[in-house]
């Protein structure tokens, strides 16, 4: 691992402004991925965890959008550079996979022309012969079976699980350093959907490809990253190895959402451990934490959890933002596990 | 896919039947009587019976009908003896106010329709979708704004309105153009077209207005589409992204529905003939309305409708060709 | 003696479709449920699982006749429901009430809440106004809810309120049996549990029975009682939930456990898992004899030749394979299964 991140994002803030008033989608979002890493970004809705995948690749425009902060791929702002300059890397430095297979495939072209397209965008010269060749080894390689018979096929001709490979084998036609996963399999059956986490891992280990995988899955985020970032209200609430995460995690918000998820694997009935209310509006955050409202853990009145948001800071093997202090967090946290 | 085709055509042929059969039977249903409307103020019983004799109106209703699509593939004659008259096929019927075959009328009308048709369509269609696109494409700014209030003043306007003023403002306010006749294309190509450009701008702008809204809306529906999106992240250039994602998916219903807006204008664009004075179609049945010519009715009524079902199917087949989500394997 | 609340008897549904060249017949048929038996005893849950096109949520449309059945019966507490007339029907409807999935298309945005969950009550005419205002009230603070919400509108609530309201809705017939069709699925990690748990309670103090149906196993092994496992219109295994999850012998079902990620970055990575290969076939032509037979790890020559009953061979609980697996799971994780040799 080299000491330049692939990736760095400083400070990102991503507004838009609505009819309803101002939603700040991401705020201060500070990470890092290296080259090759699998990074994980885990939350659920309004967490802000799809904005910042379109903010990387700068896929948020028009006027209501407002984007500040700086995101250096190899040393380099996006943000400052043209639309021109930004497209050229779109697909071919930093390439994304979307949710829905199905919506995300034109569906009035073959499937070869799309991947053709995918490599043309970036290969304006190259001749038939050879994008026909790229094409039939790109699809080859995940998986498409009859790969030259099947890429004058149509989208809808295809189960939801090949569509996936599809987008995938578009996405990775160029090589790009750094691939984004936005919720890849959360629309397909769960026996696809392990096919589909194979392929990538599979690809990754193959082109050392770094993996930003985007979910709301505990358990995908547990068999494939190295390092999680988890979101809430549209900010980072906890960043560490996974397995700091998941064996010792220092935010309530993570020490909830693996208690709602591993409450389902304890034999027996009994109530499940739930994180009271729900996730936030963006446009009426609370006041200081966003998790307050919902946190067993809150100092009370009067307390900086209502007032100020909290930075991240180190916490054990991570690092996370939170008020209590460190000590008195893992010891209230041991105590609820136990 | 071929069976789809024969499919349609099979079943075309079918409602252009049923059409026919509904149509006849509607104008037998008139109260007033066909044999007495042959003839005009020198009428006499004698000459009203001779005519209904000629022109098969003793005869039970089925039995005309089947005579009149008999007519249609084989030409018919009307009355017997030397007062016969008799129309080559296709005969659609005879008309005794204008003395002619019904057929021959329509066909030296047909031309005019179709020259006023196929200009306004190409004009409008450009005109439509070209500020539609823009319109959406510059959301919310003045470029929007103002497609979007020509095409709902264009909505507004009823065609005669337009059409009038328009003959005001560039032929006798600002004489710019002749006032508007008709010359067929292959005698003077540039006066036909300089002819024919105010109703093919009236037509143009009226008909205009509805394809702005729609290709708005369209346009801005498709673009949030994922699809596209995923496109921006492959590093497509927007102008390709704009025609190969946004257009080819926004324009497939636009298409089909100006097909059939096509051919309803084929059947006769009958306030924009009328004002301008084109003999098309149009102001043929106009005529014939005033005039009770109940034949010549009849028969565009019957046109009108032909292309109507006509362009059903092949907009169907066409989605077909556009749509591959559509196409039966 | 068992005190069944539903009995399902050889329930079959299949969607004509497709379109002969010349008259638009139906050339082919969906088989979305193929010969579906189970029974459900009172105060328990069923969990049905499988993944998408297995038919289970066309199962569970039957059970309330919400849709025709090609052919079968379903019996609500010993009364034939496929065969009632309309006023029999009519009798029957509140005893089998439905929570579906999607809180944001299930209620009228133009309903307040209280016209949402008293529509039921209006259309069997249960109350007059005062009582039933009341009754909205306590249905409401049932689920969770503030009965001062009672005016509002659903896009003034949450996803998990909205799925409460629902709740209250399928509540206010006083019913016997909740069928309920991938509930939580559409709602965050985090207020899943809350809804769980509000149905777990329900059910403890009003002896609700469930048909729970869901894609989610971990969600299902947590509240089910009972659990059948759908394949392509048809139950491959059936069993206690302990029975399923622990004892698993059909491939399809092993497959399907071994799939799920499981939550914990030590055992979950680098564990043994069968992958299978291949798609689910078509429902409109499965495959001769077993319908998993096209991905099984397992198949032989016979499998394609004779149909596989859903019987117990051994294992204690009902499968449908002619060669189940016979190795018991490792205790630890029971979630994670043994691989295939």
């Amino acid at each position: 691992m080299t000491d330049t991140p692939l990736l760095r994002v400083s400070d990102l803030c991503v507004s838009f402004r609505t009819p309803d008033g101002v939603v700040r989608a991401v705020d201060s979002v500070s990470f890092d991925v290296h080259a090759g890493e699998t990074v994980g970004i885990v939350g659920e809705s309004g967490s802000g965890k799809s904005v910042t995948a379109n903010a990387l690749m700068r896929l948020n425009f028009g006027a209501q959008v407002s984007t500040t902060g700086s995101i250096l791929l190899d040393g380099v702002d996006l943000g400052s550079l043209s639309e021109e300059e930004m497209r050229l890397r779109r697909g071919r430095d930093i390439a994304m996979v979307f949710q829905d297979p199905l919506s995300a495939l034109n569906p009035f072209y073959s499937v070869g022309d799309q991947v053709a397209e995918a490599y043309r965008v970036h290969h304006p010269k190259a001749r038939r012969p050879e994008v026909r060749d790229v094409v039939v080894e790109s699809l080859g390689r995940v998986g498409i079976p009859e790969p030259i018979k099947r890429m004058q096929s149509f989208p809808h001709e295809f189960s939801g699980g090949m569509r996936q490979r599809i987008v995938i084998a578009m996405a990775l036609v160029n090589s790009p350093r750094l691939l984004i996963a936005d919720e890849p399999t959360t629309a397909l059956d769960v026996t696809v959907q392990a096919q589909i986490l194979e392929l990538i891992q599979r690809i990754q280990q193959e082109s050392g490809t770094a993996v930003l995988l985007i979910t709301h899955d505990l358990g995908v985020i547990a068999e494939t990253t190295e390092r999680v970032i988890v979101m809430y209200g549209g900010r980072v609430v906890e960043e560490a190895s996974v397995e700091s995460v998941f064996e010792q995690p220092t935010h309530p918000y993570t020490l909830g959402l693996l208690g709602s998820v591993r409450s389902l694997d304890l034999a027996g009935r009994g109530s499940l451990r739930a994180i009271p209310g729900s996730p936030p509006s963006l446009i009426h955050l609370p006041t200081g934490c966003a998790f307050r409202p919902r946190c067993r853990f809150e100092l009370g009145e009067g307390s900086p959890c209502g007032t100020t948001v909290p930075t991240l800071s180190v916490a054990g093997h991570s690092r996370s933002a939170c008020h209590l202090d460190v000590t008195e967090r893992e010891r209230l946290i041991a105590g609820v596990d136990g | 896919m071929l069976y789809f085709i024969l499919r349609r055509a099979v079943f075309a042929v079918v409602l252009l039947l049923a059409v026919s059969l509904c149509t006849y039977v509607l104008f037998s249903a008139l109260p007033s009587d066909p044999a007495a409307l042959t003839c005009g103020k020198n009428c006499t019983t004698e000459v009203i019976e001779r005519n209904r004799v000629r022109l098969g109106y003793d005869k039970p209703i089925l039995e005309q009908y089947g005579l009149f699509m008999e007519g249609i593939v084989k030409g018919r004659t009307y009355g017997p003896g030397e007062a016969a008259v008799h129309c080559p096929a296709p005969a659609l019927g005879y008309s005794f106010k204008r003395h002619q075959c019904v057929t021959a009328l329509i066909s030296r009308s047909l031309p005019v329709t179709i020259s006023v048709s196929v200009g306004a369509f190409v004009l409008w269609m450009l005109l439509g979708v070209g500020l539609g696109v823009l319109a959406a494409l510059k959301r919310g700014r003045w470029q929007d704004r103002v497609a979007t209030g020509f095409s709902v003043i264009g909505i507004s306007l009823p065609t005669f309105f337009v059409a009038l003023l328009a003959v005001l403002i560039f032929t006798v306010w600002w004489p710019v153009l002749d006032f508007p006749s008709y010359t067929g294309i292959l005698a003077n190509p540039w006066k036909w077209a300089k002819a024919l450009v105010l109703p093919w701008s009236t037509l143009a702008v009226v008909s205009a207005s509805t394809y702005v809204r729609m290709t708005r809306n369209g346009v801005i529906e498709v673009m949030s589409e994922e699809f596209v999106r995923l496109g921006l992240a492959k590093g497509v250039r927007r102008p390709v992204l704009i025609v190969k994602y946004v257009l080819r998916a926004a324009l497939v219903p636009i298409v089909t529905i100006a097909g059939l807006d096509f051919a309803a204008l084929l059947g006769g664009a009958v306030i924009t003939e009328s004002v301008f004075n084109l003999p098309g179609v149009g102001k043929l049945a106009i005529e014939a309305v005033v005039d009770s010519d109940l034949p010549v009715l009849v028969a565009t009524t019957l046109v009108a409708a032909a292309f109507i079902v006509l362009a059903n199917a092949v907009v169907d087949v066409c989605y077909g060709f556009l749509d591959p989500r559509v196409r039966e394997g | 003696m068992t005190d069944a609340i539903i009995e399902a008897i050889d329930l079959v549904k299949h969607f004509p479709t497709g379109k002969s060249p010349l008259l638009h017949r139906p050339t082919a048929l969906v088989r979305a449920v193929d010969g579906v038996s189970f029974t459900l005893e009172r105060g328990r849950t069923l969990g049905i699982v499988g993944e998408s096109g297995c038919g289970k949520s066309t199962l569970g449309r039957l059970l309330g006749r919400l849709i025709e059945p090609t052919s079968g019966r379903v019996l609500l507490g010993g009364e034939d429901v496929t065969a009632a007339t309309r006023s029999d029907l009519r009798r029957l409807r509140p005893r089998i009430q439905y929570v579906f999935q999607d809180p944001y298309s299930c209620l009228n945005p133009r309903h307040s809440v209280a016209e949402s969950i008293a529509t039921p009550m209006r259309i069997h005419r249960l109350y007059d106004r005062s009582t039933e205002q009341e009754k909205v009230r306590e249905l409401m603070k049932r689920v969770g809810l503030n009965p001062e919400h009672i005016n509002r509108f659903p896009h003034e609530f949450s996803g998990g309120q909205r799925q409460r309201i629902g709740v209250a809705r399928a509540l206010a017939l006083s019913p016997e049996v909740i069928v309920a069709d991938e509930p939580v699925s559409a709602l965050d990690v985090s207020v899943q549990a809350q809804i769980l748990n509000l149905l777990e309670e329900l059910q403890a103090s009003l002896g609700l029975s469930y048909v729970f149906i869901a894609h989610d196993l971990g969600v299902v092994r947590h509240i089910a009682d009972d659990v059948a496992v759908m394949y392509l219109g048809k139950v491959v295994e059936t069993g206690t939930a302990a029975d399923v999850y622990e004892r698993a012998s059909h491939p399809y079902t092993r497959a399907l456990l071994s799939a799920i990620p499981v939550a914990n970055p030590r055992t979950g990575r680098g564990r043994q898992r069968t992958v299978l290969t291949g798609d689910v076939p078509s429902p409109l032509n499965p495959p001769s004899g077993c319908r998993f037979r096209t991905r099984c790890p397992r198949a032989q020559d016979h499998c394609a030749v004779e149909e596989p009953a859903l019987v117990d061979r051994g294992q204690g609980h009902p499968v449908a394979c002619h060669f189940p697996e016979d190795d018991i799971l490792l205790g630890g994780d029971p979630v994670v299964a043994r691989p295939i040799r």
